[in-house]
């Protein structure tokens, strides 16, 4: 017996301890993003803000979370009831288990897969599902459209996702997380890969449904996309789900360009604990840019028509990342520094 | 080890099951659905062999691409149940004599099937702990397989452009965005200042 509760429950306890660690933390941190996307905007469009429930407003998501939790949870009559409830599922689930491979320091990670990155792509490109599910099985128009558009959006930008982080793969020779983070010790590839470094921030507004890409919920002609017939604590997993989708597109930005858990010029004024502390604190620092740049880009751009929607995706960004990864690729080769 | 072993029991029921799922399934939709979890679990088996390179492929390629434009194509069906149900026993025959050929070309396969010389030396000898599992695919598809990999892409890209080509219709009706010409518009194109006095207007 206690041979297997050292060979097993002991790691299981270990782990599911883990992931509490992580997951309490994420969902505080997706319910204060609403509350800073309201902030930003506010402030952008000089506007206060909420600033009624709490002090500055700040226990105003926890009021908004009672509120969904005490409403009815209504399914339409004609709904495929399976499918409608298993989207939001799947769509809040996919985007709690990518948080698995993200190293917050060297070390700190719960699973240190040696193929992190492409199991980060595998879980991104499978964010579709929810929402197509959702559209199909509302059995309403403006759902299934919102469905079409945000499946034809995602494919199309994936592809040029995936080249970028080829072209980082590249450099690093590795697909293991914290190895890309360790790559970046002399410089952020946030510089020598801007155009890329582009790409990949513009895709990620594509690939997480953000303004200027919205179209799938597009509220001015579709109501709102794939989840108007969602209510209650249905429609509240896709809401969660997709803030936190925007962070950790902004922790994959931080961990492939902007150096991870790395302090900039590697400064490390502190040991033990507080050194932990530290690059934990520099990676929170740029996903928050990151997610600041999401909000900001939400304040300033009017939404893309589909047309142009799909002409950047295919005519402008395929291109360009496959340029470049053949430029990245050639200079590798030619300098003889290939990695392994 | 005992864990590995219900983990394959597990996934592999679940791959069989939801085989039978997608072509038992009344709604074409819940078809793909199933499919899907086929692949899933075809990848949960493929890590458990600690081939965490094909898995995660796997699941990238046929989950998140290929399933997606499955599910996009059968959404879009308008299909009547019913009569979609009253033709299955029509097609059982044939259903039935194309899956006795498959059985049959595969028994003969496997009949025939000559393991390669020095193989099973190869797949007993321990792979090199610092060779990571893409490494090893990369450098053998790159060197001892290059034509054969060369082929496979050349045989995608004719096969992608040729559907390109049979189905792309040039719609003359469409009205598009041209930027070019937008960009290349003046001021005198458009535009014309004209200096109306009152009283002598419209």
């Amino acid at each position: 017996m206690a041979e297997l509760w050292r060979s097993y429950g002991l790691p299981t306890t270990i782990t599911v301890a883990e992931i509490v660690a992580i997951i309490v933390p994420l969902l505080l941190a997706v319910a204060y993003l609403t509350y800073a996307e309201r902030k930003v905007l506010a402030a952008a469009q000089l506007r206060k803000g909420p600033n009624v429930v709490g002090p500055f407003g700040l226990f105003q998501p926890l009021a908004d979370g009672l509120k969904l939790l005490m409403k009815e949870t209504v399914i339409p009559s004609g709904a495929n009831r399976v499918v409608f409830i298993a989207a939001p599922i799947i769509t809040f689930m996919l985007s709690l288990v990518a948080w698995a491979v993200i190293p917050f320091d060297a070390g700190v990670v719960l699973a240190n897969i040696n193929v992190g990155i492409l199991y980060l792509f595998a879980i991104s490109s499978l964010g579709v599902y929810g929402i197509i599910m959702a559209g199909w099985s509302s059995n309403s128009r403006y759902a299934f459209l919102g469905g079409l558009r945000s499946a034809a959006q995602m494919v199309s930008y994936e592809v040029s996702i995936g080249f970028v982080i080829v072209s980082v793969l590249l450099i690093v020779g590795s697909l293991n997380l914290s190895d890309i983070v360790e790559a970046q010790k002399t410089v952020w590839f946030a510089l020598p890969l801007f155009p890329m470094f582009i790409v990949f921030f513009i895709s990620g507004l594509a690939e997480t449904n953000r303004s200027p890409f919205d179209l799938p919920e597009g509220e001015s002609e579709l109501v709102a996309g794939f989840f108007v017939e969602y209510s209650s604590m249905t429609f509240a997993l896709f809401y969660l789900g997709e803030y936190a989708n925007m962070i950790l597109m902004s922790a994959m930005t931080s961990i492939l360009f902007l150096g991870g858990w790395l302090a900039p010029f590697n400064i490390q004024p502190f040991t033990g604990v507080l050194a932990h502390l530290w690059a934990a604190a520099w990676f929170f620092a740029k996903m928050a840019f990151v997610l600041f740049c999401f909000l900001w880009m939400r304040a300033t751009m009017p939404r893309f028509r589909y047309d142009q929607l799909m002409r950047l995706g295919w005519k402008v960004f395929l291109p360009l990342s496959l340029f470049w990864l053949a430029a990245t690729a050639a200079f590798l080769v030619f300098t003889g520094k290939l990695g392994a | 080890m005992i864990v590995q072993a219900l983990a394959f029991y597990a996934f592999a029921a679940v791959a069989i099951a939801s085989g039978v799922m997608v072509i038992s399934a009344r709604n074409p939709v819940h078809s793909v659905l199933f499919l899907i979890l086929a692949f899933f679990s075809a990848a949960g088996l493929f890590v458990l062999l600690g081939a965490e390179f094909l898995a995660m492929i796997l699941v990238i390629v046929y989950v998140g691409a290929v399933a997606v434009l499955f599910l996009f194509v059968v959404m879009m069906l308008d299909i009547n149940f019913v009569e979609l149900r009253q033709g299955f026993l029509q097609y059982l025959p044939v259903g039935a004599l194309v899956g006795l050929i498959l059985l049959a070309e595969l028994i003969l396969m496997f009949g025939a099937w000559v393991v390669a010389p020095g193989a099973p030396q190869a797949a007993v000898a321990p792979t090199p702990s610092t060779l990571s599992n893409t490494a090893a695919l990369g450098t053998l598809l790159y060197t001892h397989y290059v034509y054969a990999f060369q082929t496979a892409g050349a045989v995608l890209l004719v096969a992608m452009i040729g559907a390109i080509v049979l189905t792309h219709r040039t719609r003359p009706d469409s009205r598009r965005q041209r930027i070019a010409r937008q960009v290349a518009r003046r001021r005198e194109d458009t535009l014309e200042i004209v200096k109306v006095r009152p009283g002598e207007g419209a």
